[in-house]
């Protein structure tokens, strides 16, 4: 019993030992290749194998060790230099190190090493163990690709192995899959024992003393030295450690609490060191979660280098700042994410190298990754030199799934475009190819990243490439917060969010907090913000003060916006213990903590309350139709977009595009009425429509009526679909002229109500309509737009 | 059918009810939980249990049942659960009774409402009738 469990012991240490070795061979081969004159890197790479031969030898996995002989016989040879690492050559070591892979997985599930003994790979390694012609027979399709940069050679891996094995892998292109050799080889082939049977004496089953290595690559100091001065910890231990200093600062907190009150001096010194201590233990047990993200990005040489074989593509991937430290949960939360945008950007990104020739840019795509620390947070940056996203074909692309309508789509700003990508089901290869393009993809990619508080920017310029950057912040577990008080609860805020602090006295509550629509804002510097009542947006009973309002300003995402707070108590550092499933999908806590007294305080996730409020994600239109009424009500300098659109009689209004959120056209047979009230379907909800021209002209005469509407006329109506709050009105124009972006000077004073200004516009006086009260002559009782009061305390001040 | 198990008995609005005295964890007295706005309403809030932060259920309210009096002394009743511990918020806690296999039986076609969905059975008892409480059923939040 004990000795069966005794073995698991020592396999489950070869399979992780093994793992690593072979990570790290990727990496050396890789960089191997690209400047075979390192040939420091192969008595590293020979003492990987070796070990990996002489553990699997005791441990009885026959096939293994026949495969890693070999290997390990061609590479002891090119080491010395009797044999020159050919191409040929290091794919087929590289194959073998797949195949190895998949013999380590075959044991970790099955304790054995796999029915295929890879005989196919050993002829071909066996036959390369001869200097013969220089590169036999298959292979020479690809020789004539004699590049100068080895990463990006489109290396065929088709093994040459004309010698040793009846022909099994019938892969005749340049272009061959190298990962799929490890799982594609046949299984049945007859093939010749041309493996020199295994010589004596396996190696001792403990791992190769970690002697001195003579010439240690340079590329990888921290990985390949770090046997001597570390301990392997079970991941699940250090957890457990993180989780008794998370209590550790909590009783801390609590004897703090109580000690603050007064009391023993000695008692108090002693609490102030363990503070203290308590302090320094806490942050060296978060160092112990660290880990450098040239963990994830050892694998992307590796990757980058088949990809490149796989689509034809020269590439060269220059990382920068390995050894940023990360949380481990983070690095394996952006090790897919990364993975992903990798490929997108080597498939996708980097144009093949006749075109990049003919776009007079070098054959050679470079790729490079850059990680560093910036304010608490890490940033990752991919940057290709690519084609950039073709906005064209974005557009095209999300017209044809229905995403956005033509018009909507030639009205997006570029950056909006780009932004599509991240639409679930969204790609935009031409065709599927087996690296990217099924439509999974970015979105997932946002997902995740959002998932552990990051964040995602894309940048593009069409010609010139592409940049993401991609901020996460560097811990999970233990983050400092802001606690506040909401209709007598405590709720954590935590810091990464929090711009600032704002208290508006009673006397300047009237006076600093507009409105827009029904939404309350304030202005702070020059930018209108919008504001959320917490309690509100919780469903809690409002607490009456009538006093000061304390307002909390956060940005999630790219917005700002404040909630409106009870009390704001204090900051401390929480720690972050995770809410179960039927919490989470509340969607507005990121988890919840314990405080100093023992009471439990919910830690709100600013992402999901302002998606819930209404001022993120797809109804973003709304947030976005405040921001314009500010650009419009503060700002009055600088350049504005406008939707101009003619009236019957000809005359011409504008309105601020980004009120809009689309444009449409609708059948004038798809009109219905509710009452009084003229309505259409759209998008399986309905529209409550208003007429710009009925409104207007007949504000003039009698003031807000019920409308009488005379027969609809034209086929197809344009729509102005305009967005407040997740309310939608669908405001009826008789002609759309144009967007057009101006200075809006030159105003005069409006003339008629719902008119803000007039000003000169495509050479034709315009007036300006005050889009929220063509909205409020809606009789509709719905909470954005239910307002008695006209633009008197809006966005009036804009017409000034 | 169901096994006859040591049961811990507890009250809830006057109905008596037993569960598997080896899923119960701890008691522990109610003591302030923090209340989870927007979350569903069975949540009773949120306990501070030795450092872990466990979900309790509102017995009450997930049987269907009129919500207690705000000043009642009400108890936590700590199960096991695969996805850790969960609690449900009960009216007391009774003795721990042993039935009999003969004491055991189906719960009668006439109970009808959601206490009949969270029951798996009947022990004739001798203070009255208690009902097997489904644990499974109790805490699966689907469509609440």
């Amino acid at each position: 019993m004990d000795d069966i469990d005794d073995m698991e012991e020592v396999i489950n240490d070869f399979l992780v030992e093994s793992h690593e070795n072979l990570d790290r061979l990727d990496r050396d081969f890789v960089a191997f290749e690209a400047d075979p004159s390192q040939k420091a890197l192969l008595p590293a790479i020979f003492r990987a194998i070796h070990t990996i031969k002489g553990t699997c030898g005791f441990l009885g996995y026959s096939k293994l060790e026949a495969l890693s002989h070999v290997g390990e016989t061609l590479l002891g040879k090119m080491r010395d230099g009797t044999l020159a690492p050919t191409q040929a050559r290091i794919t087929a070591l590289l194959a073998m190190v797949d195949a190895i892979r998949a013999m380590l997985h075959s044991i970790e599930t099955t304790r054995n090493d796999g029915a295929d003994d890879h005989a196919a790979l050993r002829g071909t390694l066996t036959a390369l163990l001869t200097d013969a012609p220089e590169e036999p027979a298959p292979v020479a399709t690809a020789a004539p690709v004699a590049t100068p940069a080895p990463i990006a050679t489109p290396a065929p891996i088709a093994p040459p192995a004309p010698i040793a094995t009846p022909t099994p892998i019938a892969q005749p292109a340049p272009i061959a899959q190298p990962a799929q050799i490890a799982t594609t080889a046949p299984i049945a082939t007859p093939a010749p024992i041309a493996t020199p049977a295994p010589i004596a004496t396996p190696a001792p089953a403990v791992p190769q003393p970690a002697r001195p290595a003579p010439g240690e690559p340079a590329t990888a100091p921290t990985t390949a030295s770090a046997t001597e001065s570390s301990v392997r910890v079970d991941v699940a231990l250090l957890g457990k450690l993180m989780n008794l200093v998370g209590e550790l600062v909590l009783t801390r907190n609590q004897l703090l609490q109580h000690t603050n009150l007064g009391g023993d001096p000695g008692l108090m010194a002693a609490t102030q060191r363990l503070n203290l201590i308590t302090s320094e233990l806490q942050e060296e047990v978060m160092r112990t979660r660290m880990q450098t993200v040239g963990t994830v990005w050892a694998k992307f040489p590796r990757l980058v280098r088949d990809l490149c074989a796989s689509c034809g593509k020269q590439v060269r991937l220059e990382m920068d700042g390995q050894d940023t430290e990360v949380d481990r949960t983070l690095l394996d939360a952006i090790k897919d994410p990364l993975t992903h945008i990798i490929r997108n950007a080597v498939d996708h990104g980097i144009e093949a190298p006749a075109r990049r020739i003919a776009a007079g840019k070098p054959a050679e795509g470079t790729l490079s990754l850059r990680a560093f620390h910036e304010g608490g947070q890490v940033n990752i940056e991919i940057v290709d030199d690519g084609g950039g996203i073709p906005l064209d074909r974005i557009r095209k692309k999300a017209i044809e799934r229905g995403l956005i309508t033509p018009e909507a789509a030639a009205r997006m700003l570029d950056q909006d475009v780009i932004n599509l990508i991240f639409v679930p089901g969204f790609s935009t290869a031409e065709a599927v190819t087996n690296v990217s393009g099924r439509g999974v993809g970015m979105d997932v990619v946002r997902t995740n990243i959002e998932q552990v508080g990051g964040a995602i920017v894309l940048e593009s310029r069409e010609g010139e490439g592409t940049r993401i950057r991609i901020r996460i912040p560097l811990t999970l577990a233990i983050v400092p917060a802001l606690i506040i008080e909401c209709s007598g609860d405590r709720y954590a805020i935590p810091q990464v969010s929090l711009v600032e602090l704002v208290r508006i006295e009673p006397e300047d509550v009237a006076t600093v907090v507009e409105h827009v629509h029904d939404v309350p804002v304030i202005r702070r510097r020059g930018k209108l913000l919008p504001i959320l009542t917490l309690a509100r947006e919780l469903a809690l009973p409002l607490e009456k003060n009538g006093g000061a309002v304390s307002l909390v300003v956060l940005q999630a995402a790219d917005q700002c916006f404040g909630i409106i707070v009870d009390r704001i108590c204090d900051t401390a550092e929480i720690v972050v213990k995770p809410l179960g499933r039927m919490l989470k999908d509340i969607g507005v806590y990121a988890g919840a903590t314990i405080m100093g007294d023992g009471g439990v305080a919910l830690i709100l996730d600013v992402i999901g309350l302002a998606t819930r409020a209404g001022l993120l994600g797809e109804s973003s239109a709304g947030f976005r139709a405040e921001a314009a009424a500010s650009a419009i009500a503060v700002a009055g300098e600088g350049k504005q977009r406008v939707l101009v659109v003619g009236s019957r009689d000809d005359a011409r209004i504008a309105m601020p595009l980004d009120h809009v959120e689309r444009l449409e056209e609708i059948p004038a047979a798809m009109i219905e009425r509710t009452g009084s009230q003229e309505v259409t379907q759209y998008r399986g909800g309905i529209l409550p429509l208003v007429r710009l021209s009925r409104v207007l002209t007949e504000r003039r005469t009698h003031p807000r009526h019920g409308p009488t509407w005379g027969p609809p006329e034209g086929d197809l109506l344009p729509v102005i679909l305009y967005s407040s709050n997740g309310n939608h009105v669908g405001i009826i124009v008789d002609q759309i002229h144009d967007i057009i972006e101006e200075e809006l000077t030159a105003r005069r004073p409006a003339v008629r109500a719902g008119v803000l200004f007039s000003v000169v516009l495509l050479g034709r006086v315009t007036e300006m309509i005050d889009l929220e009260w063509v909205v409020a002559s809606l009789e509709r009782p719905g909470p954005a737009f239910h307002r008695a009061a006209g633009p008197k305390n809006t966005a009036a001040s804009g017409a000034e | 059918m169901i096994e006859p198990h040591s049961l811990v008995t507890f009250k809830v609005d006057g109905l008596r009810f037993g569960i598997d005295v080896a899923r119960v964890q701890e008691v522990l007295r109610a003591t302030t939980n923090t209340r989870v706005p927007l979350a569903p309403q069975v949540i009773g809030g949120l306990v501070n249990l030795r450092g872990e932060i466990v979900v309790a259920l509102d017995m009450r309210r997930r049987l269907g049942l009129p919500d207690a009096a705000r000043d009642a002394q009400r108890m936590n009743l700590v199960v096991r659960t695969p996805e850790g511990p969960i609690s449900l918020i009960v009216d007391e806690i009774g003795e721990v009774m042993e039935p009999t296999e003969d004491q055991l039986e189906r719960i009668p076609d006439t109970l009808r409402g959601p206490v009949r969905q969270y029951a798996d059975g009947v022990v004739k008892a001798s203070g009255g009738p208690l009902l097997i409480l489904n644990v499974e059923r109790a805490i699966d939040m689907r469509g609440s």
